[in-house]
């Protein structure tokens, strides 16, 4: 039977100094070699700096023109490659033109039977005396409604990218974006007072006359435009807003477009399934005619003066 | 008349309206559009396909009550009807997989736009491949360029804007080109319709009239859809655009955007100019020439690349050129391993872009191949989704990939002239793609014993691992079982001519 020691007398003993300092209890340095703690190396901020403007400078040395020879040739045959592909791109093109059916001949082949019935029969069979209206929103209103709708996904896009947040929007308020032009310009508001009104009949005037003379809807829908445009510069965003502000801008472009949709379904699937459809066409030159084309030049019109002023509105200070 | 006839256009009618009415909505309700409408096209696609199988011949559908060469036209036959199915299952399944980081990347507020683009972008993705009229595939192709544009910027940060207006300038160079050979080859027919057109360059071409116009015409609607598609020498646009959108974006852009345009190449050649006229005029060969040369480029810009979405998105260059190449055979056999690896790569690159996002989720969101060591581990589900993908990218059997890369070699060995380079670029190609993938499937296989990153559990993602999953069968789908599809594609391309 092995006595067992007390407590002191073991930890002096070989047995003792091993296990103590195996379960770590005891250090057997400490107090026998100079320790310091290792400091943690923290790169101060601006040799970061220093070190990637270094690193910025290399990379713009490697790829100066003015030092390297390599890059400069490269940029030259870059540059000169591009002005010859140019050239010869114009040349195939102008040659091709010499040999396309000159303009103006009776023969030649765009002078068929689609334009024969376009100018023939339009007036009987879309009701409308402007042919170009007729064709585009009758015979082809399906590619109409397709870029109307290219209009519309524009539109989406200017927002994606210049829109910002209602309360940025308030804070930015107070700087205006007039630093360098008087707040009421009297001449200017003068002006936009007694055109405003002119530009916007005008504007009508042409979208309900579309199906008669000239214009329709994407005419008339950029003068409108423009008109807003105008009255929003002379008089601020505020005054604009109490009668054309996000909510009545959303509302009126998804009605255009729906109404613009619901019009050209039902003409579309009536005209494919061989179903009478119920539009009447009235008669030619009145105001009321025309069948589709009057309600959907309205609809592109309140379409087309959405967008513009949509553009100018995020252009100017994201958001409307 | 039947009733399923109106069905391509209530789909098309029906994105239209969905994007408008998204418009007027909050995120959580676009969203919910969105999908349904996803869910409902694709319906109605299935019922055409089904329709077109049943009665095994195409049909014209008349938009409005004047019918040819007057009014709008669209056509619906097996291929159409196929490729617009196809084109709603790959759309929806990619958001889905993607949703999770849109919210993360896009700003709130903002989402419900991504919905509207996306419902516009599918609308004019169905109007290009069911249209029957050249004017009608321009305007949606301006729709296409502009929604594809959104998708890429929606995500805001320096890179994806300047990758937005690389994007940009060559996409509306491409259509710039398309629309002046769309303007001429008008001047010489006098027709905007695809069937007149047809019977038109016939005529000219029989009485050697305008040979050299129409020739232009030709290259020029040729270069500027190679253009938007990326083919080889203009795919600089590409690695950005795909490499830093939002997933869902990459995942579309690259398996949806670029196919619907070279679906109307397809149209193009077989139903406008002619399959027999195009061949003629040796521009197949250009296209063969830089498809063999976006193989093989492709893929060594795809090796050098240290980022993974970057290297997924060289791929697709390499796969381009794979489409072009069948193109280029200038045979039936050729046009067809090319329609089917249209539909598998879209089920494949779409797959790849969603799993990568999962790996480099759970690697700190670094893309870095470093920091992807032993990411398999750490989300289970996109590391099989990956290893499936690659697979299928290499042309392992069981795989849609494999059945492409047969069809390939077939088309290639009835092709006497033809034979060689095609089989050998082949190989290199094949070679190559396996480098990079199975170097990646490798280094995320590769186990680390300790990881700074935490693993991530299928109960906290289940709607991204249910769609994997589908993907997966989707492949699978295609590789075990492709004959009915092989099959389906040659009656579409019978259709045609």
């Amino acid at each position: 039977m092995s006595r067992r020691k007390p407590n002191e007398e073991y930890d002096k003993t070989m047995a003792g100094r091993f296990f103590g300092w195996l379960s770590g209890s005891k250090d057997p340095y400490l107090g026998r070699v100079e320790m310091q703690a290792q400091e943690e190396k923290v790169l101060p901020s601006e040799t970061i700096i220093e070190r990637m403007r270094e690193a910025q400078m290399r990379r713009d040395k490697v790829y100066d023109p003015e030092a390297n020879t390599l890059a400069r040739l490269f940029h030259k045959i870059y540059t000169a490659s591009a002005v010859l592909f140019c050239i010869a791109l114009v040349g195939v093109l102008l040659v091709t033109v010499s040999y396309l059916p000159p303009s103006g001949n009776a023969d030649n082949p765009v002078n068929n039977v689609v334009s024969e019935r376009y100018i023939e029969d339009g007036l009987q069979e879309t009701g409308a005396l402007n042919i170009v209206s007729g064709m585009i929103l009758t015979y082809r209103a399906f590619d109409t409604f397709g870029e109307t709708n290219v209009l519309f996904i524009a539109t989406c896009c200017v927002m994606i990218l210049l829109m910002v947040d209602d309360a940025i929007l308030k804070k930015q308020e107070a700087m205006s974006d007039r630093r360098f032009e008087p707040k009421n310009d009297a001449i200017l508001q003068g002006t936009a007072f007694v055109l405003t009104p002119i530009i916007f009949i005008f504007g009508i005037y042409i979208i309900l006359n579309g199906h008669l003379s000239p214009g329709g809807g994407f005419s008339g829908g950029a003068i409108i435009g423009a008109g807003l445009i105008l009255y929003t510069s002379a008089f601020g965003f505020h005054k604009t807003q109490r009668f054309f502000d996000e909510h009545i801008y959303k509302i009126a472009k998804i009605t255009a477009l729906c109404m613009y949709g619901l019009i050209g379904t039902y003409f579309y699937v009536t005209g494919a399934n061989g179903i009478e459809n119920h539009i009447p066409l009235g008669i030619p030159g009145h105001i009321l005619s025309s069948g589709i084309i009057l309600p959907i030049n309205f609809c592109v019109g309140l379409e087309v003066a959405c967008t513009m002023y949509a553009f100018y509105a995020l252009f100017r200070r994201g958001g409307l | 008349m039947d009733f399923v006839q109106n069905f391509p256009c209530f789909s098309i009618i029906l994105c239209l309206f969905a994007g408008i009415i998204s418009s007027g909505f909050k995120d959580k309700a676009a969203l919910r559009i969105n999908t349904g409408l996803l869910v409902i096209v694709t319906f109605l696609n299935g019922a055409t396909l089904l329709y077109t199988l049943e009665t095994g011949e195409s049909f014209v559908y008349v938009m409005g009550k004047f019918p040819a060469p007057w009014g709008n036209e669209i056509r619906a036959g097996v291929l159409e009807a196929l490729t617009a199915l196809f084109f709603c299952v790959i759309m929806l399944l990619s958001l889905l997989g993607g949703r999770h980081k849109l919210l993360e990347e896009v700003e709130a507020g903002k989402t419900y736009l991504y919905y509207v683009l996306t419902d516009l972008l599918l609308s004019s993705l169905l109007a290009l491949v069911y249209t029957n009229d050249m004017f009608t595939a321009y305007v949606f192709v301006e729709i296409n360029t502009i929604s594809a544009c959104g998708l890429i910027m929606i995500r805001q940060n320096g890179r994806t804007i300047e990758a937005a207006v690389r994007y940009m300038i060559m996409s509306l160079l491409g259509s710039g080109l398309l629309l002046l050979g769309l303007c001429m080859l008008y001047d010489l027919t006098g027709h905007l319709l695809m069937s007149n057109i047809r019977q038109s360059v016939a005529q000219i071409a029989a009485n050697d009239a305008y040979v050299i116009p129409l020739i232009v015409s030709i290259v020029l609607m040729s270069v500027g859809i190679c253009i938007k598609s990326a083919l080889f020498p203009f795919h600089a646009w590409l690695p950005d655009a795909y490499g830093y959108s939002t997933v869902s974006s990459a995942a579309i852009l690259s398996s949806l955007v670029s196919k619907g345009y070279i679906f109307l190449l397809i149209k193009i050649i077989y139903r406008v100019i002619g399959f027999d006229i195009y061949h003629d005029t040796r521009i197949i060969d250009v296209l063969f020439v830089f498809g063999l040369m976006g193989m093989v480029f492709g893929s060594l810009s795809a090796i050098k690349e240290n980022d993974v979405r970057r290297m997924i998105a060289y791929s697709s260059v390499a796969q381009i050129g794979y489409i072009y190449m069948g193109f280029g055979m200038g045979t039936e056999a050729g046009m067809t391993a090319s329609v089917f690896h249209i539909l598998s790569h879209a089920a494949t690159k779409s797959l790849l872009f969603i799993a990568a996002i999962g790996l480099t989720d759970v690697s700190g969101g670094s893309r870095k191949f470093i920091e992807l060591t032993g990411a398999a581990y750490r989300n289970k589900w996109a590391g099989a989704a990956f290893t499936v993908g690659s697979l299928s990218m290499v042309g392992v059997p069981l795989f849609s990939g494999f059945i492409s890369k047969l069809l390939f070699a077939q088309a290639a060995v009835q092709n006497h002239t033809k034979m060689l380079p095609a089989l050998i670029v082949l190989g290199i190609s094949t070679i190559l793609n396996a480098i990079y993938f199975m170097k990646t499937v490798i280094r995320i296989y590769t186990p680390v014993g300790y990881s700074a990153y935490p693993s991530i559990t299928f109960a906290k993602m289940r709607v991204y691992a249910v769609t994997l999953i589908a993907f997966i069968l989707l492949n699978v789908i295609l590789g075990i079982s492709s004959q009915p599809v092989v099959d389906m594609i040659r009656q579409g391309l019978s259709m045609f001519s």
